[in-house]
């Protein structure tokens, strides 16, 4: 098994510089698999805009809780409704809300994180206990409240679960910035004349960047069961605007008389997660050069 | 801004103190510290773990943690370094004093090739294109012996040897042509077998561009090989100084003289124990008011716990922080015999 000849070719396959991230990408199966399963997703939002196969809107009672047809691929809801379309069109509220949350979640979480890291003393001590005082509401509690005072509906419970996406990404940024700072070659940085707000750029957000791929792919999967909750309450995606959450919801009631009412909508929330996860997980190898080899 | 008492003088050292806040309450990790550096000259300090070399390095390189107070002066070239602003002092590090690390596996940012790692102060301090740093990186590369260094410039460093990245922080250190080069145990780290090449590889480096050098380390045949002159600290001060040749000739303090026994030789008869320093380092968190060594001084007497002692004058730059020169350096023969 393990020749000189293969000993040899594999030393000279770790000794190569790192170049062509496409070509790595694509020999890298989570990468590929979970980048297939995302854009399948992405996919079917965008055919919904365009295309479905019945209008996701038009309720027909008559048609009420129909099995699998020609006509209705994968049968109707309780209002007789499409699945399909009802999944294609979900899809886009499902991704808006992951998007959009995480967004707010990781853009401000990780500029708070490093400027904690960075800037120590009391600036850290702020907001750690800032982030904590978040922490301490539950999302939905601060949807309720966003509810009550700004109205119900999308918008409302994408901020909110933005926000409390927040203090998380704070945490796990401070935490890895830290470990970081703390490393030898930032000295050597620092040694070498370079700023806090270059060694931020340069070297300790490069470090952790798989920390935080990983971290949102976890953020998006949580957004959209988030998602799925207040849409429960009443504070999510207002009827008739479908999301899967919804759906799940609608489903719940039903499921001993239509089980599969809760399948669909379930593999589907359960296929963009693992897509995510898969998919950070690739970025994650693929972005570490000392990760960087094919598989 | 040129000293008028010496212009030859590039870093002037005077009475440097630090006090660190630790978990343990305040502690003066250094003081008393003074030495001068001209152009050329190659500096060592010696000592053991926690006597404050390494903290004493950082000080000249305004990279102690905000928390610390450092009084006396730090001057390079007539400029006080002391409580420069931080901006000021990034344009001084790794343009004119550059530092070379202990431990070169952590010292490279493993995200980074280290043709950038190395061309990054050259494009901030001397602004550099990317083009002309990039081919100044691969020359600075081959001088510090880096095989087929045009090739390698785009690699990762773990795709290096512990010699061939320390091999690279040389390089990162030297790149601005720095006037001073501080080298805290750049061999620590390393096989014996290339400890020897990397000092070389300094020495000739600090020859050939008219650097200063201070050299940081644990081991006496490094220092007594490596530098002109040479400063042993222990508990945070500077116990004995003076040229490296007159100190191992003729060393005067207790402490040299323990350190010097404690050190193993070829040729010594097969079953001889190393002599050892009795007791350990103090504190830095609370040490005594006369001498820092007192507690494991064989010739100790009360005087000695009484006051700090002050620097004496045994010959020359040849200094001792000791009051009982007379008497240790009567005992010089037994010493270097043994």
């Amino acid at each position: 098994m393990s020749t000189p000849d293969t000993a040899i070719s594999m030393l000279a396959l770790a000794q190569r510089p790192a170049t062509g991230f496409w070509r790595r990408a694509l020999r890298h199966r989570s990468f590929v698999v979970g980048g297939a399963l995302v854009l399948l997703v992405l996919f079917a939002a965008l055919l919904s805009l365009v295309w479905t196969p019945w209008s996701a809107y038009d309720i027909d009672i008559a048609a009420k809780l129909k099995p699998p047809s020609s006509a209705h691929w994968l049968g109707t809801d309780v209002f007789g409704r499409d699945i399909v379309s009802l999944l294609l069109v979900g899809a886009r509220a499902t991704i808006a809300v992951g998007v959009i949350a995480v967004g707010i979640g990781l853009s401000f979480g990780v500029a708070l994180g490093l400027l904690a890291a960075a800037r120590k003393g009391w600036t850290e001590e702020l907001i750690m206990r800032m982030s904590d005082f978040t922490f301490a509401f539950p999302a939905v509690l601060s949807a309720i409240m966003l509810a009550a005072a700004v109205g119900p509906g999308m918008v409302t419970s994408i901020t909110a679960i933005g926000i409390f996406q927040i203090p998380t990404f704070v945490r796990v940024t401070r935490a890895s910035a830290n470990a970081i700072w703390s490393r030898e070659f930032v000295l050597a940085a620092r040694a070498s004349g370079k700023g806090a707000f270059r060694i931020t750029t340069e070297h300790v957000l490069p470090n952790i960047l798989s920390v935080l791929v990983v971290q949102a792919t976890i953020g998006f999967a949580l957004a959209i069961l988030a998602e799925a909750a207040l849409s429960y309450l009443g504070l999510g995606t207002q009827p008739p605007q479908p999301s899967w959450g919804r759906m799940l919801n609608e489903a719940q009631t039903l499921l001993f008389q239509a089980p599969s009412l809760a399948v669909y909508p379930g593999v589907a929330i359960a296929v963009a997660v693992l897509g995510l996860n898969l998919l950070g997980d690739g970025l994650r190898d693929l972005l570490d050069p000392r990760l960087a080899r094919e598989r | 801004m040129v000293n008028v008492a010496n212009p030859n003088i590039l870093l002037d050292v005077q009475n440097l103190g630090i006090r660190l806040n630790t978990s343990r309450g305040p502690a003066q990790a250094v003081r008393e510290v003074s030495f001068s550096l001209r152009r050329g000259e190659t500096l060592g300090l010696v000592g053991e773990s926690g006597c404050g070399k390494s903290i004493t390095a950082l000080a000249l390189m305004g990279l102690l943690p905000d928390s610390a107070v450092v009084s006396g002066s730090i001057k390079l070239e007539g400029r006080e370094l002391v409580g420069l602003p931080d901006a000021d002092y990034c344009e001084i590090r790794g343009n004119r004093i550059s530092m070379i690390f202990q431990e070169p596996m952590t010292a490279l940012n493993p995200m980074h090739t280290i043709g950038r790692q190395i061309a990054e102060p050259l494009r901030r301090h001397k602004g550099f294109s990317a083009a002309a740093a990039r081919k100044e990186a691969i020359a600075l590369l081959d001088r510090v012996g880096l095989p087929d260094a045009g090739r390698r410039v785009d690699a990762y460093p773990h795709q290096f040897s512990g010699g061939q990245r320390q091999r690279v922080t040389i390089a990162i250190a030297l790149a601005c042509q720095p006037d001073l080069l501080i080298a805290d145990e750049p061999t620590t780290a390393l096989d014996v077998t290339i400890q020897g090449q990397i000092l070389d590889l300094i020495a000739d480096l600090v020859a050939e561009r008219g650097m200063a050098m201070i050299l940081i380390s644990h081991d006496l045949g490094v220092i007594a090989e490596n530098v002109q002159k040479m400063m042993v600290m222990y508990g945070g001060t500077v116990v004995e100084s003076g040229a490296t040749d007159a100190v191992f000739s003729r060393m005067g303090h207790p402490y040299t003289q323990g350190l010097f026994r404690a050190r193993p030789r070829l040729g010594a008869r097969k079953g001889t124990r190393l002599k050892t320093i009795a007791g350990t380092v103090p504190e830095l968190a609370d040490l005594p008011t006369g001498c820092p060594f007192a507690d494991r001084c064989p010739l100790v007497e009360s005087r000695c716990r009484a006051a700090f002692p002050a620097m004496v004058r045994v010959g020359g730059d040849h200094l001792v922080r000791c009051v009982r020169t007379d008497v240790s350096m009567a005992n010089l023969p037994e010493v270097l015999g043994a």
